[in-house]
C-alpha cells in the first residue's frame, strides 16, 4: 500500500532558510542543506524549496543550493519560484531537481504547464497554488480564490476551476497552500484540501498551518491529502520528522518507517 | 570498472550518476553506442514518455547496443522506464521494445478513481525469490514510486518483487545479468543505495 507522504518546506532567500507567517514577516533561520540532510537522515519522504528570492539576478544562488542539496540528499527534491520557462525548469533539473514547482507564472500564462509537462514529463511537474477564502460569488463558485506574488495579487480565478485545469494541461501533482492557514500553526484548510482532492486525479499535496501532529492526521485522513507540507513544526526543533511519523503511525495511517 | 549510464534525454541522468558516485561507482553518461558497449556494466534509467525513449534509442542506435549488451553477458541495470523498455511492448504509444524479457506494459487504469494516477510516492516492495542485488534490504522495505504504467513479465520466474497499488504488479525484474526496479532507487534514499552498491560489485551471475 501506498503510504502518505511527508513533506518538508525549505524557503530559501538568497541561499539562506526564511520562514514567513501569513507571507510576510520573512526571516532567516539557517542553512538549508544542512536542514535538508538532517531531515533525510531521519526519514523523511521528500524535500520541497521555493526560492523566494525577491531579485531575479540572484537565481543562481539556488542552483548552487540545489546541487549541494542533491549531492546530500537522495529523496524526491522539489523546486519552485520564479519558474517561467521551460529553460528555467530544464535548468533545475539538471542541478538536481526530481520536480519543478510552478505557481504565479502558470497563472498568468497556463500554457507553461504543458510546455514544461511535454519538456520533462507529467510527473515532474508540480502545480502549486496559493489559495485564499473569499465569499462564495458567480466568478468564484467554490469560495476559494487564487491569488499570486507571494499571496499579493488575488487573480479572480477560482481555486478549483484552476486545479481542473492545472491537471487538464498536464499537471502531475498539486500542492494547495492556504494563505489564510500559512505560519499560523492552527491547522490545514481541511475543506479546501478535501475539495480539490476529490475533484482531480492526481496526488494533492496540503499545505499552510501545520503546527501539531493531529493536524498531519486530519488532512491526511479527512482532507483527503496524499501528503502533507510541514515547515515551522520541524525547523524551530519542536518536533521530529520521525516522531511525527511514529505517531502517525500510531493512529494507523500508513507511512514509510523503513529508512 | 567502468559503467555507462544511456543517454537518451531523459531529465534524471545526473541524479542517477550521482547516486553512483556516492556509492563509489565510476559512471559516465553517454549517448555513444561504441561506449555504451565498451563500459564493463550499463545503466538505462528512466525518466519520461516511453515514446520518445524508444525514438531516440533507435535514432542514436542506442536500441542494437543495448540488446549488444545484454546478450554479452554484462550486468545490465534498468530503472523504472529502463524495466519497461527491456520487455517485448508497452501500450504507451503502442510502441515495440528491445524485447530482452516476455512480457508487456500496461497503463494504470481505475475506472472508480479510488486511486491516483501516476503511482506516485513510497511503497512496500515484497521480494519473491532472492537475488544478489538484494542483500542489504528487506523484504517490505519501501521505495520511492513515480509511473502511470506497469510492468507484466510473461515467466513468473523473472518477477523477483511485487507491489500493491489496488492490485498487485511486478515491481523488480530480473533475468540472467538483467536487474530491473520499477521504483527510482537513485530517491530511495539509503535503501536504494544500497542496490546500487551491491550492483557496483555484481558480476552478473549467482542468480537463484
Amino acid at each position: 500500500m501506498l503510504s502518505k507522504r511527508i513533506i518538508s518546506c525549505l524557503d530559501v532567500r538568497n541561499g539562506k532558510l526564511a520562514k514567513s507567517v501569513k507571507f510576510v514577516d520573512t526571516r532567516d533561520i539557517g542553512d538549508p542543506v544542512e536542514k535538508a540532510r538532517e531531515y533525510y537522515e531521519d526519514g523523511l519522504d521528500e524535500l520541497v524549496f521555493y526560492d523566494i528570492t525577491a531579485s531575479s539576478d540572484q537565481r543562481d544562488i539556488m542552483l548552487n543550493v540545489v546541487e549541494a542539496v542533491a549531492e546530500q540528499v537522495y529523496i524526491p527534491l522539489s523546486v519552485g519560484g520564479g519558474i517561467r520557462t521551460v529553460e528555467d525548469a530544464k535548468k533545475l533539473l539538471w542541478a538536481g531537481a526530481e520536480k519543478i514547482n510552478v505557481n504565479s507564472a502558470a497563472v498568468q500564462r497556463p500554457a507553461l504547464i504543458a510546455e514544461c509537462a511535454h519538456a520533462i514529463g507529467n510527473q515532474n511537474v508540480v502545480l502549486s497554488m496559493d489559495i485564499l477564502k473569499v465569499e462564495q460569488c458567480r466568478e468564484l463558485p467554490s469560495g476559494y480564490e487564487v491569488v499570486i506574488n507571494g499571496g499579493r495579487k488575488p487573480m479572480g480565478v477560482d481555486a478549483l476551476t484552476w486545479a481542473l485545469q492545472g491537471e487538464e494541461l498536464g499537471a502531475g501533482e498539486l500542492v494547495i497552500n492556504s494563505i489564510d492557514a500559512d505560519g499560523t500553526r492552527e491547522g490545514y484548510e481541511i475543506n479546501l484540501t478535501r475539495m480539490i482532492a476529490e475533484a482531480v486525479s492526481i496526488p494533492v499535496i496540503a499545505s499552510g498551518g501545520a503546527g501539531k501532529p493531529e493536524h498531519l492526521l486530519e488532512v491526511l485522513t479527512e482532507g483527503k491529502a496524499d501528503a502533507a507540507l510541514i515547515a515551522s513544526m520541524v525547523h524551530f526543533g519542536e518536533y521530529t520528522v520521525s516522531g511525527l511519523k511514529q505517531w502517525l503511525d500510531a493512529k494507523g495511517v500508513k507511512v514509510r518507517l523503513s529508512y | 570498472m567502468q559503467v555507462a549510464i544511456v543517454d537518451y534525454d531523459a531529465g534524471n541522468l545526473r541524479s542517477v550518476q550521482r547516486a553512483c558516485h556516492k556509492v563509489g561507482i565510476d559512471a559516465y553518461i553517454t549517448a555513444d553506442p561504441e561506449k555504451v558497449i565498451k563500459a564493463d556494466k550499463v545503466v538505462f534509467p528512466g525518466v519520461g514518455s516511453a515514446v520518445s525513449a524508444i525514438d531516440t534509442l533507435h535514432q542514436r542506435g542506442l536500441f542494437e547496443a543495448l540488446s549488444e549488451v545484454f546478450h554479452s553477458g554484462k550486468p545490465f541495470l534498468g530503472i523504472c522506464l529502463g524495466s519497461q523498455i527491456v520487455l517485448n511492448h508497452t501500450e504507451e504509444g503502442d510502441k515495440d521494445c528491445l524485447s530482452l524479457v516476455d512480457g508487456v506494459c500496461e497503463r494504470f487504469d481505475f475506472a472508480d478513481r479510488v486511486l491516483k494516477i501516476p503511482h506516485m510516492g513510497w511503497n512496500e516492495v515484497v521480494i519473491q525469490k532472492p537475488h544478489p542485488l538484494l542483500r542489504n534490504v528487506k523484504s517490505g522495505d519501501e521505495f520511492y514510486f513515480v509511473h502511470s504504467y506497469f510492468i507484466r513479465p510473461t515467466d513468473k520466474d523473472t518477477i523477483v518483487a511485487v507491489t500493491q497499488y489496488k492490485s498487485e504488479f511486478c515491481s523488480i525484474l530480473a533475468k540472467d545479468n538483467l536487474f530491473a526496479t520499477q521504483f527510482h532507487l537513485e530517491k530511495s534514499g539509503e535503501k536504494g543505495l544500497h542496490i546500487l552498491q551491491a550492483f557496483g560489485k555484481w558480476d552478473g551471475g549467482d542468480v537463484c
